[in-house]
């Protein structure tokens, strides 16, 4: 599927954020946010004060007004921050969703009956479980279910962007379909296997909305971490109340408001929750649903990757690369005898052998038409193919098969043959014998060739910490010369589904945290046990069930991104709390100094940014504090780039931006706003 | 500042490092259980007292028994001093007949030495008969330190088991502690002391008639004994009121530097045998470096507001060469009393050979502060310890964060649960010092103690309860605390300072044993750089700095800008 990238500001969810950012002020929302629910708290407070003022007539109501409208847009920015990364989930989500919503399906009301027995249309969004439909060709398929009787092909663009049309069958490995998709032809019968409303669309959508969303492990530790920071400042400004009062200065309520909102860690407070949206938005934008947070958190954490070999590192055809004479004979005139015997074949095999020799080898096309030619197809007993013509009968095969039909073993082989066909096999690859009328005339080299790129993707891995291990049913030495050319880290070879669930589970006890992608039913138990299991798409529903990720693309390699987007979530939320922490050794030189600027005029050294005066240094570090969650929104809903550059100098690189950064901005901030607000007399 | 001044403080700290190894790989041993060159001798001792207290040694404790086991321990030792001391004057040993102790005093004296504080409020040779100081004070001495390194060594445990329900058996843990490390060392100490000519008696007093012929009396005692303990288990109560500043307990250079090798000795240690026990010893070294980088600093900082001396005086023609001498001994001299002054406040020990209150403002704000940081500069025996390995997992949890993993310290990952309760732990020592400070600067009756007017008596009340919440003992001086409402509420402080801290730290250590251990990957951030010292250093300095500056800035920080200012009070 092609879900239209959102521009980061799009005025639409910008207006309705603005609006949810209010809705959003109902305490029952703001109290699983403790930060800012202190923080309202005590606007609330001050806003009080002021009012009870403006009653009374007291003096200083432009400086506590302000004060109270500043603590309310620090609130109101947060809950701002979390509408718009909702707002973008959302866009994205209902993107998907609007496929479904307006199918009608066709409920099968006796489903044993042959397939033109009788129908009702019902609502696609109504199917209950175990409901079962039937879709002709032209029929979107109305949920997610199991093919049970039938044959089709499906058009899944609409959720893979891939336009090829896919084969769904009943039973084995391709019975899984998807709501969404188009069947272009034959029909299916289909059982719905998604209760309404728990399809992976439903949950993803449950993830990016705000109110509903479960905190992921992290994400409380962080909140935990942030209330226990937020409690600490409550102490410390609380008792500085008494310990100003032994000097006689009496700190008004206003104030000691100010100091604590801008102490506590109200940036990261804000926009935690936008972080968590955008990071599964992300995802979903990778085309993978997930089903939980706690999965994308895991994946920043993987360090073991489980690979299929076929289909995610080569692309699981033998391909010829090579074709190798017998002394006495050109490699052309191999390549120009196999290019004949393959003319007709089919197979990937024979494909990869016309390709070659007229690509590498510069053979020119024959002109059968002109050619008496016979062609003899593979078949599985003799296991040779070949053709006949102008009198030669070329032949290509198995070796021992070619060999027998001659009259020969390895043994009575030529040396050098044997020699060829023995190096071939040591290799991983496979060999072919090519014949000419009779006579042995060379081998051709089969092997599985590893996808281009597929090397400096595990190369990036290894520089993130990741080991990457390839799963194949191939025998040792096949499987160590593929590890060794994809440059996988480990391998395990004839490896059984149960050899699969052993390795992880002996991976765990370790206490490493493993990543697997599969997509067949004997995969689902491994996908289950695996920390992070991506199902494919064009899986079975068991292996989809499975795992805690579904990608729709069907593209193994995805691994690596979902990682990413996971150690992304998590060095966001870090920079920021650091960002955050870094911010309050500005804030105490602006306001501690005014604080008691009046019983202690000395203490006015503390004022190095030359903050014009008392109230305009509290009110200029509030707005500060206010307006760095509105400055860092793009921040959090972007994220942070991960680089895979090793851990010390990613840490080393994020401190010094954000920790050192957080040091530094403030004092500049705090200095222009307190400008700004002497020159337009604000205090 | 002059070189042979740094030399003095940098051949002390260098002998304390060279010392600490050893015996760090020593203790190491004694906890693991292996065989030591001491035990021919003490395991047979050792042995006696498992059977005679029905003490199972393979019978390892879950977090929470341990935690109980140690609960209980340090109640009844409680319970026993605070009888002690209210009946001192039915008991034998008392040979200047003192009476019973006050009931305020006596739960303030009982709580500071049970929890390795040492807070006086009382003059020691003039209140604590020889009884009360060998049978309760010095035993609680021992005993309150070998609680704290039965701790740490449980908490160490904790990080280098996979997967484990157990963190060890306290009666072991603090049999070992006491036998193995507190008593061997106790005694070497204790005879070098006496070697540099600090008294061993159990006569009360003599008299002496001075030169103007009047008839004096001098206090004598046990002294040498009591001052090994007092410093190598970082408590730090003194036989005298005057502390390690008496002739008699520190009575020249050797014995000053002796007093500060012994305090920082097993706290040292302690890294090494956390580096050995959790199997990479670059892991303590990391927390060590961290520990003496800020320790150097402090020390500087001191050193050379003392040496610049006080602006006001050199105005009034006083001649300021030698620096600010007030409270100082000059037989210790500029370097060593500030290297003490940073020592005795980095660890949790109090002991103090230089009156802290007639200290420079900002000379005084390092001690203050660095209490306040929780003393882990290495802090107490095994409290510095633990109290530096809740905030690395702090520094972790916002470094990990930072590479984009989930949090892990020495393979353990970090997850809410020890984050909870490492915050629990946190909250405390701001809730405590900051809560009594501030209600004792609002309350009359606690305000008629202070000696000091203006931002100074701020000063005497913040340090008063940080010394008592950090478990520290030692006294700003100026503040009369011998009163109910300071012994009560400092012993609630202390009380709170050392347990509740702990219990929390105590469950982050179950939590963390349970946990697998995580083998390291390219993607682990490293504990053991240079990059994780500094970002440690920059965590503890940040997250002080952020609860105290506002109290610091009303006392030390003020004064100092007002003693420029040419004000005074």
């Amino acid at each position: 599927m092609t879900i239209k990238a959102i521009p980061l500001l799009d005025v639409g969810i910008l207006r309705q954020s603005a609006r949810d950012a209010f809705a959003k002020l109902a305490p029952r929302k703001l109290v699983r946010n403790p930060v800012m629910f202190v923080t309202a708290v005590v606007a609330l407070l001050v806003t009080l004060l002021f009012v009870r003022d403006l009653m009374t007539g007291r003096g200083g109501l432009l400086f506590s007004g302000q004060i109270a409208a500043w603590l309310w847009f620090t609130v109101l920015f947060a809950n701002f921050a979390e509408a718009i990364a909702e707002g973008r989930g959302k866009a994205h989500a209902d993107a998907l969703r609007s496929t479904r919503s307006e199918t009608q399906a066709k409920l099968l009301l006796h489903p044993d009956a042959p397939k033109d027995d009788l129908w009702e249309p019902k609502a696609a969004d109504l199917l209950e479980l175990g409901d079962v439909v039937l879709v002709e060709a032209g029929d979107t398929i109305p949920a997610d279910g199991e093919v049970i009787e039938g044959i089709a092909s499906v058009n899944e663009s609409a959720v893979t962007g891939e336009s090829a049309p896919v084969i769904r069958e009943s039973g084995g490995d391709r019975s899984a379909v998807t709501g969404g998709t188009v069947v272009i032809s034959d029909w299916i019968k289909v059982r719905v296997t998604a209760e309404p409303g728990s399809s992976f669309l439903d949950k993803m959508i449950l993830l990016v909305e705000g109110a509903e969303r479960q905190k992921t492990p992290n994400e409380l530790a962080l909140s935990i971490l942030l209330s226990g920071m937020t409690l600490i400042f409550l102490i410390a400004v609380a008792t500085l109340w008494g310990l100003a009062g032994y000097s006689d200065t009496a700190l008004s309520i206003t104030v000691l408001v100010a100091l604590l909102v801008t102490l506590i860690p109200t940036t990261i407070g804000g926009l935690l929750s936008a972080i968590g949206i955008a990071g599964m938005d992300r995802l979903i934008r990778f085309n993978v649903m997930a089903t939980s947070g706690r999965a994308v958190e895991a994946a920043g954490d993987v360090d073991t990757l489980l690979l299929d070999k076929t289909g995610t590192i080569t692309y699981g055809n033998r391909l010829a690369t090579a074709f190798i004479p017998v002394p006495g004979i050109t490699d052309s005139e191999v390549a120009a005898t196999a290019l004949l015997s393959s003319l007709s074949d089919e197979t990937p095999e024979g494909r990869s052998i016309v390709a070659l020799a007229k690509g590498q080898y510069r053979q020119s096309e024959p002109q059968l038409a002109e050619m008496q030619a016979t062609f003899i197809p593979f078949s599985a007993q003799t296991r040779i193919s070949g053709v006949d013509v102008d009198g030669r009968s070329i032949r290509k095969g198995a070796v021992d098969a070619v060999l027998k039909s001659l009259g020969l073993t390895m043994a009575t082989a030529p040396a050098a043959f044997r020699a060829e066909v023995e190096s071939i096999s040591r290799s991983g690859g496979t060999p072919l014998a090519v014949t000419d009328t009779e006579k042995l005339i060379g081998v051709i080299h089969l092997k599985d060739v590893v996808k281009p790129g597929i090397k400096e993707r595990f190369a990036a891995l290894r520089a993130m910490g990741i080991k990457t291990v390839m799963v194949t049913g191939d025998n040792p030495v096949t499987a160590a010369a593929i590890a060794s050319e994809a440059g996988v880290d480990d391998y395990i070879a004839e490896a059984t589904p149960e050899d699969k669930l052993a390795y992880i589970k002996s991976e765990q006890a370790k206490g490493r945290l493993i990543a697997m992608c599969g997509d067949g039913t004997n995969d689902a138990p491994a996908l289950a046990q695996a920390d992070v299991g991506i199902a494919m798409q064009s899986g079975t529903q068991a292996a989809r069930e499975a795992g805690n990720m579904v990608d729709l693309d069907s593209n193994p390699t995805k691994l690596i991104e979902v990682t990413e987007i996971g150690k992304q979530l998590l060095m966001t939320r870090g920079s920021l709390t650091t960002f955050s922490i870094a911010n309050d050794v500005a804030k105490y030189f602006a306001i501690i100094p005014a604080l008691f600027l009046a019983t202690y005029p000395e203490l006015g050294a503390l004022n190095i940014m030359g903050l014009a005066t008392p109230e305009s240094a509290i009110l200029s570090a509030v707005i500060f504090n206010a307006l760095v969650i509105v400055a860092l929104i793009p921040l959090a809903l972007k994220g942070i780039t991960y680089r895979p550059i090793g851990a010390a100098a990613l840490l080393r690189r994020n401190l010094l931006v954000y920790g050192l950064g957080g040091l530094i901005v403030p004092f500049v901030g705090i200095k222009l706003i307190d400008l700004a607000v002497s020159a337009l007399w604000l205090v | 500042m002059t070189f042979i001044g740094w030399f003095q403080i940098l051949a002390v700290l260098g002998a304390v490092i060279v010392c600490a190894w050893p015996f760090g790989l020593y203790m190491t041993r004694v906890f693991i259980g292996e065989r030591t060159p001491l035990s021919p001798l003490l395991l047979p001792i050792e042995r006696m007292f498992y059977i005679a207290a029905g003490v199972r040694l393979e019978k390892e404790q879950s977090w929470l028994a341990y935690t109980l086991a140690m609960l209980t321990f340090n109640a009844s030792g409680f319970l026993l001093l605070f009888v002690l001391l209210r009946l001192q004057s039915l008991l034998p040993l008392n040979p200047q007949g003192f009476g019973g102790v006050a009931s305020d005093l006596a739960f303030n004296t009982a709580m500071s030495f049970t929890t390795n504080t040492n807070w006086q409020a009382y003059g020691g040779e003039t209140t604590m008969s020889h009884l009360v100081q060998m049978a309760g004070l010095a035993v609680q001495n021992f005993l309150s330190a070998a609680t704290g390194i039965a701790l740490a060594i449980a908490v160490i445990r904790a990080f280098a088991r996979n997967s484990a329900q157990t963190l060890g058996n306290f009666w072991v843990d603090v049999t070992r502690g006491t036998l193995y490390v507190l008593l061997p060392l106790s005694i070497i100490v204790a005879l070098l002391f006496a070697l540099t000519g600090v008294p061993q008696t159990l006569a009360g007093s003599v008299e002496a008639t001075t030169l103007e012929g009047v008839k004096q009396t001098i206090a004598l005692g046990p002294v040498a004994s009591q001052e090994a303990i007092k410093q190598l288990g970082t408590n730090g109560g003194g036989f005298f009121n005057a502390n390690a500043a008496h002739p008699f307990e520190n009575p020249n250079a050797w014995s000053n530097m002796l007093s500060i090798w012994s305090m920082l000795l097993i706290s040292t240690a302690l890294t090494f045998t956390f580096g050995r026990m959790v199997g990479d010893r670059r892991q303590g070294n990391a927390l060590l470096v961290a520990m003496y980088a800020l320790l150097i600093t402090a020390t500087a900082v001191v050193y050379w507001a003392e040496t610049s001396g006080n602006p006001l005086l050199a105005k009034a023609g006083v001649d300021m060469a030698a620096g600010n001498l007030e409270g100082k001994e000059v037989r210790f001299g500029q370097a060593l009393s500030a290297l003490y002054v940073v020592a005795t406040t980095g660890l949790s020990c109090g002991a103090v050979n230089t009156m802290h209150n007639s200290l420079m403002p900002l000379g005084g704000l390092v001690p203050l502060f660095l209490i306040q940081l929780g003393e882990i500069l290495p802090g107490g025996v095994g409290s510095g310890l633990y109290g530096m390995i809740v905030i690395a997992i702090l520094t972790v949890f916002i470094a990990g964060l930072m590479v984009g993993r989930t949090p892990e310290y020495l393979g353990k990952k970090i997850e809410a649960r020890e984050m909870k309760l490492a915050m629990l732990a946190l909250l405390i020592l701001p809730l405590v010092i900051l809560g009594f400070a501030a209600a004792a600067a609002m309350l009359p009756n606690a305000l008629e103690s202070l000696a000091n007017a203006g931002p100074r008596g701020l000063s005497e009340i913040l340090y008063a309860y940080s010394s008592a919440a950090g478990n520290n003992g030692s006294a700003f001086a100026g503040l009369s605390a011998n009163t109910p409402w300071y012994n009560t509420t400092l012993g609630i402080a202390m009380l709170l300072g050392r347990f509740a801290y702990v219990v929390p730290v105590m469950a982050i250590a179950g939590a963390i044993a349970a946990k697998k251990k995580v083998p390291a990957s390219s993607g682990t951030f490293p504990t053991h750089g240079p990059l994780f010292v500094g970002l440690l250093i920059g965590v503890i300095l940040i997250l002080g700095g952020l609860q105290y500056f506002p109290a610091l800035a009303l006392g030390p920080i003020v004064e100092h800008f007002l003693m420029h200012a040419g004000k005074t009070f």
